[in-house]
């Protein structure tokens, strides 16, 4: 797949519109699941249920959301799986995290198209998705579920919060560094791009194999 | 019973003490069920059904006694019936009516996340409040006695309620008033739990059931539903009377330790995030050095560019 695209002077297309579509299709019913879910999760928050419609409301339609979260991660995993591999790189590069975290960007390896922390994202949404969906598949419907089987349904109630607390956990982070740690990485996630400079001094590898023409995935 | 007390403590320029203190011993209710008297007879299946305005479901034969295999969301009351095989005793037929406990340590209550939805009155009754209920089914997941039976087409759970409207009336609750055996009793705990103990004290004394007991499981701090059993050592017998029910410890996990300790990583997290923003700020401050026109256009591979 060695697609073409008509790239303003000076950067370099990071995210296909393809790319972006499935980011954000996951990205907002994870933010609609996370809302409701919030509210299911503590009294405390159960306003939010209110504001998305009332309970029932809320309660109908996040199982559905959460399917089209599922798709989206389906999606992403055809998409991304191949490139998420740690390597050397990937190594090296955390070991050089406390630098990463400083800001001491100078002192951290250079990487390819994704970094460790990304990729480390990447999985943990992963797996993180596929304990939701099958939790979530009981939860759904618990009047279906034999009464001999009820263990299941004792699994889910804490497998269903456990999975998404440790999403939470990646999300605070994931929306942290892409909107206000890391400047750019928002707009390349919207309209695709991010400036030479940026690529070459993060992802200096991928840079190169974009740039070189013919590229050799890393 | 449920209704606000309205109950005299002091009276102004009253000679003598207040006219009907300490009539009242004590405020919890109970429903006593002696399976050793019932008959199967399914009055009270009948009785529940005309007092909650439900039809008659249409039953389901299992070679059996029994009317149908479980209770339903319009179905709170069923007799379940077992035959056993009983060493000493011989050939046994088990009945038992099956609804409803009335925990004083609700699973259903506990699980259920909808604000009203479950309420636990002082007398003890548990009672489902459909208007606030959003049909999750939590409580299905909470309760050791599978009761809450969710109604596809309400898309909200239903059961048992002690009769909760009769209770407040001052009235017995239905099933209690069709028994035509006297093997069901109302009342206060208290003296519930006196005849139901003086009725497993003569099964063992008189009628030779050595084991007979009283059933009020201690997991759930006690019921307000409770049974006099022949075999108090063997509930399961019963059509599956749990012998030592709990609210599922998952649950438990779930609604307390793991509550408290994704609440913590919620805050820490946001906070986390945002001190190390005061501390080292953005990661490219500098770094966009575009340089200015002409922005001509070139031709670039795509970034999932593969051999």
């Amino acid at each position: 797949m060695s697609e073409s695209y008509v790239v303003p002077q000076g950067e370099v297309l990071r995210y296909t519109f393809e790319e972006r579509f499935i980011h954000w299709m996951a990205g907002l019913s994870y933010l609609y699941l996370l809302l409701t879910g919030l509210a299911f999760w503590s009294p405390w928050l159960f306003w939010i249920a209110v504001i998305f419609g009332g309970g029932t409301i809320s309660r109908e339609l996040h199982p559905w959301i959460g399917l089209i979260f599922a798709v989206a991660v389906a999606l992403m995993y055809r998409m991304w799986s191949t490139q998420m591999h740690e390597t050397d790189v990937d190594k090296k590069w955390w070991d050089a995290i406390p630098h990463y975290i400083r800001n001491e960007d100078d002192q951290v390896p250079t990487v390819g198209r994704f970094n460790g922390g990304q990729k480390l994202l990447f999985w943990g949404f992963f797996w993180c998705c596929i304990l939701l969906f099958l939790s979530g598949l009981i939860l759904w419907f618990p009047h279906w579920i034999p009464w001999n089987l009820r263990f299941l349904r004792y699994i889910a109630v804490i497998v269903h919060p456990g999975a998404a607390l440790i999403s939470i956990g990646l999300f605070i982070i994931h929306v942290y560094m892409g909107t206000a740690m890391e400047e750019g990485a928002l707009a390349s996630m919207i309209r695709g791009y991010v400036s030479s400079a940026w690529a070459k001094r993060y992802h200096g590898i991928w840079y190169d194999q974009v740039t070189r023409g013919n590229a050799t995935r890393k | 019973m449920t209704q606000v007390n309205l109950e005299v403590r002091a009276i102004s320029g009253h000679a003598g003490p207040v006219p009907g203190t300490g009539l009242k011993r004590e405020f919890e209710v109970c429903k006593l069920i002696d399976t050793t008297t019932c008959i199967g007879c399914k009055a009270c299946e009948v009785a529940c059904l005309e007092w909650n305005g439900y039809s008659f479901s249409e039953t389901v034969f299992d070679n059996s006694y029994q009317t149908m295999p479980n209770t339903a969301w319009n179905y709170w009351n069923l007799i379940r019936f077992n035959e056993y095989e009983d060493p000493q005793h011989g050939m046994m037929l088990l009945m038992r009516k099956d609804q409803c406990m009335h925990c004083d340590d609700p699973g259903c209550l506990e699980a259920c996340p909808a604000d009203g939805a479950i309420v636990q009155y002082v007398n003890g009754i548990v009672d489902f409040q459909q208007e606030n209920c959003i049909g999750c089914g939590y409580c299905m997941t909470g309760c050791p006695f599978n009761i809450p039976k969710f109604s596809p087409g309400a898309r909200k759970v239903f059961k048992c309620t002690l009769c909760v409207d009769r209770v407040s009336a001052g009235l017995e609750p239905a099933c209690i008033k069709s028994c035509p055996t006297g093997c069901l009793h109302f009342g206060t705990k208290e003296d519930m739990k006196f005849l139901a103990e003086k009725r497993a004290k003569q099964l063992r004394d008189v009628s030779g059931f050595k084991d007979a007991g009283v059933y009020d499981p201690s997991g759930v701090n006690g019921t307000h539903v409770i049974y006099v059993l022949h075999d108090a050592k063997n509930p399961e017998l019963y059509g599956g009377l749990p012998s030592d029910p709990h609210v599922p410890w998952t649950v438990q996990l779930w609604k307390k330790p793991l509550k408290w300790l994704g609440n913590l990583a919620m805050i820490g997290g946001v906070l986390g995030v945002a001190i190390h923003y005061l501390r080292f700020g953005p990661k490219d401050e500098g770094l966009e050095q575009k340089p200015t026109p002409p922005p001509a256009p070139r031709q670039e591979p795509g970034p999932g560019a593969r051999q």
